[in-house]
């Protein structure tokens, strides 16, 4: 089987759908190195919070679209029967009694679950530090963050330990790790994906997306996740078919720079691949020109306001009444002792500690006499980061900025100070915000670690913005499996 | 909209001493109405009351992580329905909210509700004025476990998630009632109005309709709102009248002595007649409100407007007011049969059943009201609808046109009345069967009047001479005679035609 | 703050929570210098309205499953300490 983990999911299913390739042998393959990775403890990479035991016994049909490619999937994505724990204590040894739509629609198209990989608790974080299940580690540099929150996925796929992976993206929690980890992750339009079945950071903001190695397997998955569910009110039909992205060149194709995003706070590093990403754009036939997003720079406060205002709520429900931790009472059996006590000691054990500077974060920016100024002020600011985009757009096809500011930082370097952490997120929140799409693709090395570039679009321009991805992905020729474990 | 019904009128302020001022009450209702759908405001779990416990739930009301809501279609019409017929504004795009605290009966920790979008705004019901009508999704149910089954004094509780999510409409009044007894006969007519609808059970005693009162005093004559307390969970008619008044009456008792009204949240015990306090004073009621970011806002098209509008009914006001004006009913009937809808029900069946018959009968409306409002309706158990009983409207219309005729007198047609209720049956086979057919025109009665007059020969000079008050044992000997089938008016006639006065 | 939230911070916690609190709250407020007259607040990124639900039931979850998660069980319903007790 050796080498079999260096197919892309593509290859692998064409593969499989020729008869080269047995899916089962595949599936054993990915298991086995999953496994591994697990049972190494400090070792290992730290990617899974669960592995399959076996193959799925009824394997999906080589007829079908993705012939039985296994599929990793952020724990945070309700997996029936399997633990599904958002990275948290408070919900250790939660079993959903459903599965998330997404994860369903991708095993009915023939990816069956493969593992939960691991990831910030409740999706918080850009480190994937913030665990209960403990860090995930750079497989480009075992003693660096792989990016957050999607860490799991993003270090799986990077190390060739998964052929592909879901994430979810609030602030740039798919992007980030992508671009930390070397690999493609997309962000897609809000409302293309469905949120059910994810347990919700920030309603407003979270959606579901692929880590994959290449852009081709990134619009692979995307075309079988995208579709209007009736479980969720938000969620909208795409309105035409994810194509396979086949574009070599970019002739006429306009791609709007902003000075906001492109300059102060970035590392010199950074910056360097990210200008020379946009000479091969224009070796490509791209024409290069400066835009303007005016409120780019008060989108990370406006996200820091609304994404934990948003997860203050939707993180209410843990309160030890119907599932997963509850502290034990400090009085005699359960029943008895106060209510009061019983919510704050199980939040107070099962939520880390940014969970719980989030929760209080977002309790007072609701709170009577400090909403107008804080979350009211907040999604203000939000309507002119869209109309930013949306004048932008008039003028450019693609927007492209790094995906984040730094290349992947050590193991404990900025989790003492929150704010160095939030900085993580400042060119990816303005497109969360927007609910824009965009994408992360490798664009080179700074220090021997790699860089993202991130290209962004209008709503609903997915095929768009994956053709120009593949064109640069091309002429970028990045080697992401020099990571390979 | 029709004139408003009328309701009592509102007692004067209480017993004053020379130079205290009155105090007049101030009392708003917010009513909670379980609306008639199949399922619950945000999931498809089917409606239903009396189910073992947490047997209808599912993902999205029992609070589980990654679960989403999703809006009810027929829960809004209902509530289009609601607003409608209170004459409310339908707002063109209204949004829910969350509203966040912590219970135990709320598995998400915020209920799903509407803030400052609500689906209706203003509106009037009869003397009250509607403030705004709003859907939200009900809490379960928790159950204190302990000696009295009562929150106080248990340590622990057990929640069934049944309930929970069942779709609400908030009906919230303007301050406009100003007596325990106006509220209680307005939330009557309320809920008359709204089972006419057909958009709720609004059974108190099942909790479909429950309602909390906002109580506040202040000296007559003032425009100002005194501080208002709440008082929560009355649930019969009788409680809330009870309850109110003892709010009422602690409110002047506590301003008399020179005090203040606290705002707060009160809770009548109707074993007592005391009001406790429901919330120690430390409870923070910082809801947190922000648009839920989960559902889409609900905008009203065309089609939602005229689905609303077709399912309204003539409501119980412009009932009465149709049976005065087009009937020429008297006004007690015309409320009376215009609020007990199963009766107006009735009184329309029997005068469509009369005009439908050949020949058409000719009872005048308000003799037929009357034998439909007070002599059926007399004869009904408690809470039986005229509708599930044994007589139709076509017998008691048929019954009412052989009085009308003379076939039988009054009194016999009561005894027809009361076989008709037993068991069924048509008039005039009863008649013939019992041997009630009056003792009418011809030549049967008037020997029957003779032979009175004959027997009574006193009795007859003196209304001879124009005592007519001497007649009573004459018509008494005739009615004696004919077992009480002769038509009194017809023996009276005679018997002024046979002495020729 | 931390009591309208439900969460019991321990003594230590205290102080950072609060000092790292108040240098983001410190960040954030930047978005008060913005000028925002007239601008709406964006409550649903999506723009479009409806997507109401037919009135017609769906499954419910067996109880047993329903309860499968509880920490504490009892009488058929989940058991927890009483408000006020």
């Amino acid at each position: 089987m050796g080498g079999a983990h260096e197919l892309t999911a593509a290859q692998a299913a064409g593969e499989i759908a020729a008869g080269s390739l047995s899916a089962a042998e595949l599936f054993e393959a990915y298991r086995a190195r999953a496994a591994a990775d697990a049972a190494a403890g400090e070792h290992g990479l730290n990617c899974f919070t669960w592995v399959a035991e076996h193959a799925p016994r009824d394997g999906a049909a080589a007829a079908a679209p993705l012939a039985g490619v296994p599929l990793a999937v952020k724990d945070l994505f309700c997996t029936e029967g399997v633990p599904s724990q958002s990275g948290s204590r408070i919900l250790a040894g939660y079993l959903p009694p459903y599965t998330a739509t997404v994860v369903r629609a991708l095993a009915a198209a023939g990816a069956p679950l493969l593992a939960k990989t691991n990831q910030d608790e409740f999706a918080m974080g850009s480190s994937n530090e913030n665990s209960a299940f403990g860090p995930v580690r750079n497989p480009w540099d075992r003693r660096r963050v792989p990016g957050g929150s999607s860490g799991g996925s993003a270090a799986a796929v990077a190390a060739g330990l998964a052929p592909w992976a879901l994430g979810t993206d609030t602030g740039g929690s798919i992007r980030q790790p992508a671009a930390l980890c070397g690999i493609v992750g997309l962000k897609p339009t809000y409302g293309a994906v469905s949120r059910y079945g994810m347990i919700a950071f920030a309603s407003s903001l979270d959606q579901a997306g692929p880590l994959t190695r290449d852009v081709r397997d990134a619009a692979l998955a995307l075309r079988h996740m995208v579709g209007r569910d009736p479980c969720d009110a938000t969620s909208l039909a795409f309105p035409e078919e994810i194509a396979e992205p086949a574009a070599e060149r970019l002739d006429g194709v306009r791609l709007g720079v902003p000075e906001e995003l492109t300059g102060e706070g970035i590392e010199a590093g950074v910056l360097d691949r990210f200008n020379a990403a946009l000479a091969s754009a224009e070796e490509l036939g791209a024409q290069i020109e400066q835009v303007r997003l005016p409120h780019a720079p008060h989108a990370l406060s406006a996200y820091y306001v609304i994404a934990p205002a948003e997860a203050s709520s939707n993180l209410a429900r843990f309160d030890g009444v119907r599932y997963g931790l509850r502290a034990a009472s400090s009085s005699k059996a359960d029943g008895d002792g106060d209510l009061i006590g019983m919510y704050t000691r199980t939040r107070h054990d099962g939520f880390g500690a940014e969970v719980k500077r989030r929760i209080m974060l977002g309790t007072y920016a609701l709170s009577s006499g400090y909403y107008d100024a804080y979350y009211g002020r907040a999604q203000r600011v939000r309507t002119k980061i869209a109309e930013d985009f949306r004048a932008a757009f008039a003028q450019v096809e693609l927007i492209l900025t790094p995906t984040a500011p730094s290349v992947a930082f050590g193991l404990g370097e900025k989790t003492s100070d929150p704010l160095a952490m939030y900085l993580n997120d400042f060119c990816t929140v303005p497109m969360s915000l927007a609910g824009i799409p965009a994408i992360s693709i490798p664009c080179g090395l700074s220090q021997g670690l790699p860089v993202g570039l991130q290209i962004a679009a209008p709503a609903f321009a997915e095929n768009r913005l994956l053709d120009a991805a593949h064109a640069l992905e091309r002429a970028l020729a990045f080697d992401s499996a020099v990571a390979h474990v | 909209m029709s004139e408003p019904a009328r309701t009592p009128a509102a007692p004067p302020p209480g017993g004053a001493a020379e130079d205290d001022p009155g105090y007049e009450a101030v009392i708003g209702l917010e009513i909670h109405v379980q609306l008639a759908a199949r399922t619950k405001m945000f999931c498809g779990c089917e409606l239903s009351f009396g189910e073992p416990p947490n047997t209808r739930t599912c993902a999205v009301c029992l609070g589980l992580p990654g679960s989403l809501p999703v809006a009810n279609a027929q829960a809004v019409h209902l509530g289009l329905v609601i607003g409608l017929a209170l004459g409310s504004e339908l707002a063109p795009r209204s949004i829910f909210h969350r509203k966040n605290y912590f219970y135990p009966d709320l598995p998400k920790g915020y209920q799903i509700s509407q803030y400052d979008e609500p689906l209706c705004r203003g509106g009037r019901l009869g003397d009250v004025r509607i403030h705004r009508v709003h859907l939200e999704e009900d809490a379960a149910k928790l159950i204190h476990v302990g000696a009295s089954g009562r929150i106080h004094g248990s340590d622990a509780s057990i929640v069934d998630f049944n309930r929970g999510g069942t779709p609400l409409a908030e009906i919230v009044t303007e301050p406009d009632l100003r007596s325990a007894e106006q509220a209680s006969e307005w939330l009557k007519l309320l809920r008359t109005t709204l089972r006419q609808l057909k958009v709720s059970d609004v059974n108190m005693e099942e909790g479909s309709l429950r309602c909390d009162a906002n109580i506040s005093l202040r000296p007559a004559g003032s425009e100002q709102l005194g501080v208002k307390t709440e008082l929560k969970n009355m649930n019969s008619f009788r409680f809330i009248e009870r309850g109110i008044r003892a709010e009422v009456a602690r409110q002047e008792q506590v301003l008399r002595g020179g005090g203040q009204v606290a705002q707060e949240t009160l809770h009548y015990d109707p074993g007592s007649d005391r009001i406790t306090s429901l919330r120690s004073k430390e409870e923070a009621h910082d809801y947190r409100y922000f648009p839920e970011p989960d559902l889409l806002p609900v905008a009203i098209d065309e089609r939602m407007l005229a689905a609303a509008r077709a399912a309204m009914v003539e409501l119980p006001a412009q009932r009465a007011e149709r049976y005065r004006r087009e009937l020429g009913l008297g006004a007690d009937s015309a409320q009376l049969l215009a609020f007990r809808p199963g009766l107006g029900g009735f009184f329309d069946a029997a005068l469509d059943a009369q005009v439908a018959s050949s020949p058409p009968g000719d009872v005048p409306a308000q003799a037929l009201a009357n034998w439909v409002a007070v002599e059926l309706a007399s004869r009904l158990d408690d809470g039986t609808e005229p509708g599930e009983g044994l007589v139709t409207p076509r017998a008691l219309a048929e019954l009412a046109g052989m009085v009308h005729a003379k076939q039988i007198s009054v009194g016999a047609a009561r005894q027809v009345l009361d076989t008709l209720v037993a068991h069924g049956g048509e008039p005039r086979a009863i008649v013939e069967a019992e041997g009630l057919a009056a003792i009418g025109g011809g030549e049967e009665l008037a020997a029957i009047v003779a032979a009175a007059l004959q027997a009574n020969a006193d009795a007859a000079q003196r209304v001879r001479e124009g005592n007519d008050k001497a007649i009573g044992p004459i018509v008494g000997h005739v009615m004696r005679e004919t077992r009480g089938r002769a038509d009194g008016t017809e023996v009276a006639r005679l018997v002024h035609q046979q002495l020729g006065v | 703050m931390a009591s309208l939230a439900r969460l019991a911070l321990a003594e230590e916690e205290i102080e950072p929570m609060a000092r790292e609190l108040s240098a983001v709250l410190e960040h954030v407020a930047r978005i008060g210098e913005l000028d925002l007259e007239g601008v709406a607040p964006t409550s649903h990124v999506v723009e479009v309205t409806g997507a109401l639900r037919p009135d017609e039931p769906r499954p419910c979850l067996p109880r047993e499953v329903a309860l499968a998660q509880a920490p504490a069980v009892a009488d058929d319903g989940f058991l927890v300490p009483s408000p006020q007790a």
